[in-house]
């Protein structure tokens, strides 16, 4: 298959592109939520994104917050952004970062107003950014425009098989292209880390993968009562046939086909080293994992599932594809893309990795997602440590 | 092309993986191994879903169990060529 060139996209002012055209209301903590989503409420064309973080937290914890927020901002498939916190410094700090990147964005703080004054404010100004925003177009742009984040879950063997190698395949076909790509999971790379280690671009990249690892290890034989064999394989990996931790890794592995990772990124570090794969570390809970990848900047996301994972994600379509024909019947409305044929051997992995171009392409053009059209906007921060 | 019942990632593999809704005790199954395109044959010796792996050869206890060409695990009770290999005979090294 001649692969496209090009894909229709919204060009945002810092160059970026989306491939959608959010307008967010964004809570800067937990407590305006409710604030936020009255926002949301009386402005059509708008959602908020509430959360349960973003109260005395500190370090480096409070530090991976705000990266997760701001990235959020920044992310270009938001069109433009209403940032609602409780204090104005923390939503200053949030609305100056997002600011940065060219596109509308205001905040507003509730203390010494109300929930009901700012509503009010942060819905004239939510309702000039949904109007401004309806009148974008799409364009044409490259496929290079296209930063593709992969994360699998509720894995069994046929991802193994067939889901994750056609990502696999994907990657060695689009990576030639410029297009950037990012792939998580620190956890779950467990058993296959030393083969993954081998697959850093350069030596510093291999290194700063085994340190990530090891730092995530030693932090799991510190924390955890006994291993991680109570969460790892999950009961549904299990009764996928999967049956240890190693047969996961190299089967979620399969995912970056036979590409090298340029960078390893801290968790929603927006990659700096140009096109080409990324290493993010990340939990493995999905939720998690693309909350970070969103925040790092990526806008198109491909998910692998066997026994059927659900995620969605508020801000990144999410393109769900399955190699389990149980799967692809008995959950037809989740699934974009049924590779199964995979396993009867009436689908090839070329071929299955073209399809899943298409299907991505499709997506990104436009065309809602299964998560999308059931309504997952899936928002997990990742927590390092309790707040003081 | 012959039905496959088990695909086999590596030549290496020493495990195959069912890949129809299940095979059944004493039947012949045809394993397409991926990696060479080549297709071997075994009986199976027990019930095996789909997605859940067998043993292509005679395990006894501390054996290594090898797929996609790696070491995935350890035998803790020693399996027959055609059984079920999981969580009741196989686990990780890890812990």
């Amino acid at each position: 298959m001649e692969i496209p060139k090009s894909f229709l996209g919204y060009k945002r002012e810092n160059g970026r592109v989306g491939t959608r055209n959010h307008v967010v209301i964004l809570p800067v903590d937990d407590i305006s939520n409710a604030c936020a989503e009255a926002v949301a409420n009386n402005i059509k064309g708008t959602f908020a994104i509430p959360h349960a973080y973003g109260r005395l937290q500190f370090g480096a914890d409070l530090e991976l917050f705000f990266d997760t927020m701001i990235g959020t901002g920044k992310n270009p498939n938001v069109a433009a952004c209403v940032v609602i916190g409780i204090e104005p410094k923390w939503t200053k700090r949030i609305v100056d970062a997002i600011a940065t990147t060219g596109k509308p964005v205001e905040g507003f703080s509730i203390e010494g107003a109300g929930d009901i004054k700012t509503i009010m404010k942060a819905s004239q100004k939510a309702q000039e950014f949904s109007q401004w925003a309806s009148e974008k177009q799409r364009e044409e742009c490259p496929l290079s425009d296209l930063w593709i984040s992969v994360k699998c879950g509720e894995s069994d063997t046929t991802s193994g098989m067939a889901a994750n190698p056609a990502v696999g395949n994907l990657m060695d076909k689009l990576e030639p292209l410029g297009v950037h790509l990012c792939f998580g999971e620190t956890s779950e790379l467990t058993g296959a880390e030393k083969v993954c280690a081998t697959r850093g671009a350069t030596p510093e990249a291999s290194k700063k993968f085994m340190k990530t690892w090891s730092d995530y290890n030693d932090f799991i034989l510190k924390e955890a009562t006994n291993d991680l064999s109570e969460s790892q394989p999950t009961a549904g990996n299990i009764a996928g046939g999967l049956t240890t931790i190693e047969e996961k890794a190299f089967g979620n592995f399969q995912k970056i086909g036979s590409r090298k990772f340029i960078d390893v990124l801290t968790p929603a570090e927006e990659p700096k080293k140009g096109p080409g794969l990324y290493f993010m570390d990340t939990s493995s809970a999905a939720g998690e994992c693309l909350t970070l990848q969103a925040a790092a900047g990526f806008n198109i996301h491909l998910f692998p599932t066997g026994q059927g994972n659900i995620i969605g994600n508020a801000i990144e379509p999410v393109v769900k594809l399955t190699g389990n024909p149980s799967t692809a019947i008995n959950m037809k409305e989740h699934i974009d893309l049924d590779v199964s044929k995979i396993l009867k051997r009436e689908m090839n992995m070329d071929q299955a990795g073209d399809e899943l171009i298409k299907t991505t392409i499709r997506a990104a053009n436009g065309r809602l997602t299964c998560a999308e059209v059931l309504g997952h906007k899936e928002f997990i921060m990742t927590k390092l440590f309790r707040s003081a | 092309m012959a039905k496959t019942d088990i695909i086999i990632h590596d030549e290496k593999d020493n495990v195959g993986v069912v890949v129809i809704e299940k095979i059944t005790p004493n039947q012949d199954c045809s394993c397409w191994v991926m990696e060479n395109d080549k297709t071997i044959n075994i009986k199976s010796l027990n019930e095996i879903p789909l997605g859940h792996k067998i043993a292509m050869i005679d395990f006894k206890e501390g054996d290594t169990i090898i797929k996609y060409g790696h070491d995935i695990g350890k035998v803790v009770k020693s399996i027959k060529k055609g059984e079920h290999v999981h969580v009741h005979n196989v686990k990780t090294k890890k812990w």
